[in-house]
């Protein structure tokens, strides 16, 4: 096992940065002041807990990517563990994004479901992620299973990748501020939301990789008893 | 040999084993046959091009998955098993893509020549509908083929290569169903030719990461 990445883990500053990132994020979240904008109304705020999801998803699974290149070239089942816990956080967030995502939808565009780039894009991810879980519970051996495990999650990040790239090419979205939408990105996102918007990426996804981390010494916990 | 010898000395033993035993391309084409006639006894005629083609790929889609699925189950016998612990990995995976690019380009031609016959074709460009079934076939094989390598070190369940495979199929269906339809509609090359581009470069991507990562599946 490694220690350089044990000591990071395990290291409290980063912690005590997300927790603090957050509350605040929940205090200045919900009192803090938005722009009156048609439509989209004080739903707005959901910036804070909706699209931060995505961005703590996607750092996610790109830990699992690295983790899985990693295992690929080390042979150290230790990468593989990580690969594997970042990837079911990932899915974690995945699912808070959709729903978070679902109840704004239904109230701002009347309907939880819509034909749109994003939601497709979150759906395959979503399959894609449940496919690779469900690979790797068929595989009995330790080994094996790591291997083709990091195997097919560097094909299906990759794959991934592309729809999310070429879906958008397809039809416009509904999202604010794509497709004509009146929306945070190109003249609404004033100086007030960036100072919520940024601190509750950066703390959701320390978050994130917080739980992921707590979720390997657990599994690590877990394999010394199982043995001993 | 060198590298090239030794694909193409792998790919004519797959033909010359699959000759020898006719009863899984026999099966392939029956398969394919059965599933376009139960969409006309279900459906019976599709006035909707767009529907039209979307039908089309479902069934190439299935048939393709259904040719792919047991690529590397005959793996271990005889002649195949010495040449596959001689040569290179890169040169089996290369080996097998190519083959089954050779076979489903062949069935989705006789599966497009039936299904036209069948319900009445609206395509107006047949030359840039049947380019797009050859992109279709390379992605759709290079695809599947990796996810056979992977399910066949897994437990060699057939339900798992469709599992595995489709949601990696999401963006390959998209463009080409859209590249299709646009020949279908009769646009022009102009129109078509990014979605060409595109296409050839997501098939190559898919070829270059199985090229790379099947090594680490066949190393054992």
């Amino acid at each position: 096992m490694t220690t350089k990445s044990n000591s990071i883990s395990r290291s409290w500053w980063w912690k005590i940065l997300a927790i603090g990132m957050l509350v605040y994020t929940f205090i200045m979240g919900f009192l803090g002041p938005v722009p009156a904008m048609p439509i989209i109304n004080e739903s707005i705020r959901n910036l804070y807990f909706h699209v931060t999801m995505w961005m703590a998803m996607i750092t996610l699974m790109f830990v699992n990517v690295v983790y899985s290149l990693k295992y690929l070239s080390s042979g150290k089942l230790y990468h593989d563990l990580v690969g594997e816990e970042s990837a079911r956080m990932a899915m974690v967030f995945a699912s808070a994004g959709l729903i978070t995502g679902m109840i704004w939808a239904n109230f701002t565009w009347g309907a939880p479901w819509v034909n749109d780039p994003q939601l497709n894009g979150t759906a395959a991810t979503m399959l894609i992620y449940a496919a690779y879980f469900i690979l790797r519970n068929a595989i009995t051996d330790e080994i094996k299973r790591a291997r083709i495990g990091s195997v097919y999650g560097i094909f299906a990040f990759v794959m991934m990748f592309v729809f999310i790239m070429i879906i958008p090419k397809m039809n416009d979205s509904l999202h604010p501020g794509k497709g004509g939408n009146p929306g945070f990105n190109k003249y609404d996102l004033d100086s007030n939301m960036r100072m919520v918007f940024y601190p509750a990426v950066i703390g959701w996804t320390l978050f994130g990789v917080w739980m992921m981390s707590l979720r390997v010494r657990l599994r690590k916990i877990e394999e010394k008893i199982h043995n001993a | 040999m060198n590298f090239g010898k030794q694909v193409f000395t792998l790919i004519k033993l797959e033909a010359k084993l699959e000759w020898k035993n006719r009863q899984a391309v026999t099966s392939l084409l029956v398969y394919s046959l059965a599933s376009i006639y139960i969409s006309y006894l279900s459906f019976r005629q599709v006035l909707d091009p767009v529907t039209w083609n979307a039908l089309f790929w479902i069934i190439m889609l299935f048939a393709g998955t259904n040719a792919i699925a047991k690529s590397f189950i005959q793996e271990s016998k005889g002649l195949q098993f010495f040449y596959y612990s001689m040569l290179p990995p890169q040169a089996v995976i290369l080996s097998k893509i190519f083959y089954n690019i050779l076979l489903l380009g062949v069935l989705g031609g006789i599966n497009f020549f039936i299904y036209s016959m069948i319900f009445q074709s609206p395509v107006q460009n047949n030359e840039q509908y049947l380019l797009g079934l050859l992109l279709g076939s390379i992605g759709l094989s290079s695809t599947l083929t990796l996810v056979a390598g992977i399910v066949s070190k897994a437990n060699n369940n057939a339900a798992l290569v469709a599992i595995l495979g489709f949601p990696l199929l999401f963006p390959l269906l998209l463009m080409i169903i859209r590249f299709t339809g646009n020949a279908i509609n009769g646009y022009s090359w102009a129109i078509n030719q990014s979605w060409c581009g595109l296409l050839l470069l997501l098939n190559g991507i898919i070829i270059i990461l199985s090229y790379l990562l099947f090594p680490y599946l066949w190393r054992e």
